[in-house]
C-alpha cells in the first residue's frame, strides 16, 4: 500500500530563543528538510524614517543609535557623514581619528555579541558568557567616552559629542590585550570543536554571484570569498591611513562567515591600535586668525577693544564626563560653526553659547544644508550601511532613508535554509546577525 | 462546627508569606526580546552583573514554564496580538515587567507603528524605565517585583 | 576636467537620449533621472554592459516630494527676522543641485535606485519620477534578487507598484494596516492598532 506523504509546515518565531529579535520563519518539511521557507518581518517597525523626517537634523541621531544597537557608534557617524557633506564641512582630523577608533570598537562588541549568541545557540554558553564579558570590558570603555553604554548618541553633525577622556590610549590598549585573550579562549573553544564544525560547515552555502545579486555586503559577502569592504574601496574618514586586511573565506557557509567575523575582529583592533599611536593633537595651539572663538572670551574681549590678533587663546571647558578641564571641544568640532552645537559648558555658561545653540535647535533657524541628496556609505559591523539624505533647504531633513545592512541577507534567508537540515536553521540564521532595529527600522 | 476565624486568618497569611518568599526566588522569566533593550538584558543577564544572583537566573522560552513575561523592547502593533497571546498562555500566577521606556510608555516612538506602552493591552507589575535602563536598574526593578510577589496573597 | 562620473553620466546620456531626463554629479554623487518608461532598458544595460557593470542594486527607496521646500520649517527665519550671525551664515558654494523636474503631481514620488559596480568600484543613482496618479513602475525582481523585498517595502511605504513584481504585498506593515505611511499626507501619529485602543 503506498504511504501518502506531505508537506509538514512548521512556524518559528516571532517569539523564539533562537530568533534574536523578532521575526517569523514559516517552513515548509518534508522529513526534516527544509524545502520552503516563507520570512516574515516587520515587527519591530518603529518609523525611523517618519521620525527623522518630522524634527530637526539633530533630532534623528538618538533614532539611529537604535537602528543597529549593537553598534550603534557606526550608525551616527554614518548619518552625521552624510548631513555633513550636504553641508559641505568637513570633520577635523582628530575627529575623524576618534571616530574610526569608536566605529572600530563598535564593530567588535557587534561581532563578539553575534558569534557568541550563535555559538550560545549551538549549546556553547560558556563563549557566550566568556564574548558578553568581553563585550562589557569594551562597553566600560564606551561609557568612558560617551557617557552611555548602549544608546550613546555620540555623533554630532561637524564633530562628536566629546573628546577621549584622560588616559584613554592605555585603557583601550589594555582592554583590547584582554579581549584578544578571550578571542583566544573562545577560539579554542570552537574553531576546532567536532560540533560546533559539523553544525557550521557546508550549511546555509550561498555563492558569490547569488550573494551580490541579492546586495550582500558585509562579513557575509566575504565569506563568499568578495572581498567588498568600503573601508578599504571607497575609504570614508581616515581609514586610508591604516593597515589592515579584509578576511574573505570561499566557502560562503557559517563556519566561513564565523571566521570571517572572528578575523574582523582581530584586524580592527590593529586599525584601533594605528589609530591611537597617531592620533594626531588637534588644532589647539594653532593661530585662531579669521576663526570662530568661543563666544565668551570673544565679548570680554571685545569689551576692552582687544579685537586684532586672538592668538593661542584656549578656552578651557569642562567635559561633562570626566570632569577635568581641557580645551577639548575645538578639537574635535569643525571651523564651520553654523553646525555643530556648542558644547553644553557655553549653552549654560554665557550667553553667547545660548544664542548659538538657540540659533541652531530653534525652528525655522537650525542646521540648513542647501537642496541637495547625498547617499553615505560606511562599512557597519553587518555591511554597507547607507544613508540616504535629501534636504529641501529647510531645518528638517525632507527625507532620510537607511540602507539596511541585514535586509538584503534577510531577503536571501529563505533561499539559505531551503536543502538544509530544520537545525541547521539556527546556525545560518546566527550568522545572518539581524538585528531588529536596523531590519525593521 | 464553629471554626475560629481568627486562627484560620493567621494560618493564610502565615502560608502567604511563606508561598511569597519561595516564589520571589524562584522566578522563571520568559523574557520577550524585541529591541534595544535585548542587549541589556543580555548584559543583566550574563555573568557580569548575573541576575541568577537574584533567582532569575533561568529563562523560559515557554510561557506556560514561565511566571514572569519580561517585556523587553519596543512593541509594534504588529506585533502586540503575538505579545498579548503570550500573556494570556501563561498561567497563574503571573507578574509582567514592562523593561524600558518604550514598554512603559512608548518612548520618544510616538507614531503610527509603535504600541504607546504595553499596558494598553496587558496589566503591568513593574516598570523599569530607561531607554535602555542600565543592568543597576534592572536589579532595582527585579528587587521591586520580589516584593510584590513576596507581597502576594494566595488567591490573586 | 571630467572627472568619472561626468564621464559616466556622459556616457548614458549618449547611449539614451531618449529616457534621460536629467542628471548632475552633486556632491561628487552621479544621478540620472529617467523615465520610467526606459527603466528596463537602462538597468539592463548598466548591469550587462562591461563598460558600466553594475552588478550589485546597493539600495533602493521612495521618496514622496509632494511637500517638497514647502514645510513650514522652511521659510528661512521667524517672522521677526533675526539675522544669522556671521559665523552661523551658510559657507558660500557654487555647486548647485537641481531636482531636474517639477514638483507637481506628476512627479509626486520617486523610485531611487543605488547602483555599484565591483569591478569599477563606484556609485551610480537612478532616480525614476512617478506620478500621483498612476504610481508604477518596472519591478527589477527580474534583474537583482535584491529588488524583491526592496520593491515590497516601498510599495508598503509609499504605495508605488511595481509590475512584475512575483509577491508585491505588505513587508514591514501588517495587511489589515490602511495607507502607506510614508507619503508625507500619512500623519506620523495616525495609528491603526489590531488590538487595544487607539491612543
Amino acid at each position: 500500500m503506498p504511504t501518502e506523504t506531505r508537506h509538514m509546515f512548521l512556524n518559528i518565531g516571532p517569539s523564539h530563543p533562537a530568533m534574536h529579535g523578532i521575526v517569523q520563519i514559516i517552513t515548509e518539511l518534508d522529513g526534516e528538510r527544509v524545502v520552503g521557507a516563507d520570512v516574515e518581518i516587520g515587527y519591530l517597525h518603529r518609523a525611523f524614517e517618519k521620525d527623522a523626517e518630522a524634527g530637526p537634523y539633530n533630532n534623528a541621531i538618538p533614532y539611529t543609535d537604535r537602528l543597529n544597537y549593537v553598534s550603534p557608534l557606526i550608525n551616527n557617524f554614518g548619518y552625521c557623514l552624510a548631513v555633513e557633506r550636504l553641508l559641505g564641512i568637513e570633520a577635523t582630523e582628530r575627529c575623524q581619528y576618534i571616530r574610526v577608533i569608536m566605529s572600530e570598537l563598535s564593530r567588535i562588541t557587534d561581532h563578539l555579541t553575534c558569534v557568541g549568541a550563535s555559538a550560545m545557540e549551538l549549546g556553547a554558553f560558556t563563549v557566550f558568557l566568556y564574548m558578553i564579558k568581553a563585550r562589557e570590558w569594551l562597553w566600560e570603555l564606551v561609557e568612558a567616552v560617551t557617557g552611555a553604554r548602549l544608546t550613546i548618541s555620540y555623533g554630532r553633525v561637524g564633530g562628536v559629542k566629546a573628546d577621549l577622556p584622560e588616559g584613554f590610549a592605555e585603557r583601550a590598549r589594555k582592554a583590547l590585550e584582554d579581549v584578544r585573550k578571550v578571542l583566544l579562549e573562545c577560539d579554542g573553544l570552537l574553531t576546532r570543536n567536532r560540533i560546533f564544525v559539523d553544525r557550521m560547515q557546508g550549511t546555509g552555502v550561498i555563492g558569490k554571484e547569488r550573494a551580490l545579486s541579492f546586495g550582500i555586503t558585509g562579513p557575509f559577502l566575504r565569506s563568499t570569498g568578495a572581498a567588498l569592504d568600503c573601508r578599504k574601496y571607497s575609504p570614508y574618514f581616515v581609514y586610508d591611513r591604516f593597515q589592515f586586511d579584509v578576511p574573505t573565506g570561499e566557502h560562503g557557509d557559517n563556519y566561513d562567515r564565523y571566521l570571517v567575523r572572528m578575523e574582523e575582529m582581530e584586524q580592527s583592533m590593529r586599525i584601533v591600535e594605528q589609530a591611537l599611536e597617531t592620533l594626531p593633537g588637534g588644532p589647539l595651539n594653532v593661530d585662531h586668525e579669521g576663526r570662530m572663538l568661543p563666544a565668551g572670551v570673544m565679548v570680554d574681549e571685545a569689551k576692552m577693544g582687544r579685537v586684532a590678533g586672538f592668538k593661542n587663546v584656549r578656552v578651557r571647558l569642562d567635559p561633562t564626563l570626566q570632569g577635568s578641564t581641557r580645551g577639548f571641544h575645538e578639537a574635535v568640532n569643525p571651523d564651520a560653526k553654523r553646525a555643530v552645537l556648542p558644547a553644553k559648558e557655553d549653552t549654560y555658561g554665557n550667553i553667547e553659547g545660548l544664542m548659538h545653540h538657540f540659533k541652531l535647535v530653534m525652528l525655522g533657524h537650525g542646521i540648513r544644508p542647501p537642496q541637495g541628496e547625498y547617499y553615505s556609505a560606511v562599512e557597519g559591523a553587518n555591511g554597507e550601511l547607507g544613508f540616504y539624505v535629501v534636504s529641501d533647504g529647510s531645518d528638517q531633513p525632507y527625507r532620510v532613508r537607511v540602507r539596511p545592512p541585514c535586509f538584503a541577507i534577510m531577503a536571501a534567508l529563505s533561499e539559505l535554509i531551503v536543502g538544509d537540515m530544520v537545525a541547521d536553521i539556527v546556525p545560518t540564521f546566527g550568522s545572518v546577525n539581524m538585528i531588529g532595529g536596523e531590519l525593521d527600522r | 462546627m464553629s471554626v475560629d476565624a481568627a486562627k484560620l486568618n493567621w494560618m493564610t497569611t502565615r502560608l502567604d508569606a511563606a508561598l511569597g518568599w519561595a516564589r520571589k526566588f524562584s522566578i522563571f522569566q520568559y523574557p520577550f526580546v524585541t529591541a534595544c533593550c535585548g542587549m541589556e538584558y543580555m548584559a543583566t543577564a550574563t555573568s557580569h552583573y548575573d541576575m541568577d544572583r537574584f533567582g532569575a537566573g533561568f529563562p523560559r522560552f515557554s510561557p506556560r514554564q514561565a511566571d514572569v513575561l519580561f517585556v523587553v523592547g519596543t512593541i509594534s502593533h504588529k506585533l502586540a496580538p503575538m505579545l498579548r497571546r503570550v500573556y494570556d498562555q501563561m498561567t497563574e500566577p503571573k507578574w509582567v515587567v514592562a523593561f524600558g521606556v518604550c514598554t512603559c510608555t512608548g518612548g520618544f516612538y510616538d507614531n503610527y507603528a509603535t504600541v504607546q506602552g504595553i499596558d494598553t493591552v496587558m496589566p503591568v507589575d513593574v516598570y523599569i524605565p530607561g531607554c535602555p535602563p542600565r543592568p543597576e536598574n534592572v536589579l532595582d526593578g527585579l528587587i521591586k517585583l520580589q516584593e510584590k510577589i513576596a507581597q502576594g496573597e494566595l488567591a490573586r | 576636467m571630467p572627472t568619472a562620473s561626468d564621464e559616466l553620466i556622459a556616457r548614458l546620456r549618449a547611449r539614451f537620449p531618449q529616457h534621460i531626463l536629467a542628471a548632475h554629479a552633486y556632491r561628487g554623487q552621479p544621478t540620472v533621472t529617467i523615465r520610467r518608461e526606459g527603466l528596463l532598458e537602462v538597468a539592463t544595460a548598466l548591469r550587462d554592459d562591461p563598460a558600466t557593470a553594475f552588478d550589485v542594486l546597493m539600495d533602493l527607496c521612495g521618496a514622496d516630494y509632494a511637500w517638497f521646500g514647502m514645510s513650514q520649517a522652511s521659510a528661512p527665519t521667524l517672522r521677526t527676522p533675526s539675522p544669522l550671525p556671521y559665523f552661523m551664515s551658510p559657507a558660500p558654494s557654487a555647486e548647485r543641485w537641481e531636482r531636474g523636474v517639477p514638483h507637481d503631481a506628476q512627479h509626486r514620488f520617486e523610485v531611487v535606485y543605488h547602483f555599484y559596480s565591483t569591478a569599477h568600484r563606484r556609485r551610480l543613482r537612478l532616480k525614476v519620477p512617478v506620478s500621483f496618479a498612476e504610481p508604477s513602475v518596472p519591478s527589477l525582481a527580474g534583474l537583482w534578487a535584491a529588488a524583491n523585498w526592496y520593491e515590497r517595502e516601498v510599495w508598503d511605504m509609499f504605495g508605488v507598484v511595481f509590475e512584475g513584481h512575483p509577491n508585491l504585498k505588505r513587508i514591514l506593515m501588517y495587511e489589515s494596516f490602511q495607507g502607506h505611511p510614508l507619503r508625507k499626507d500619512y500623519p506620523i501619529n495616525k495609528r491603526q492598532p489590531i488590538i487595544g485602543p487607539v491612543n
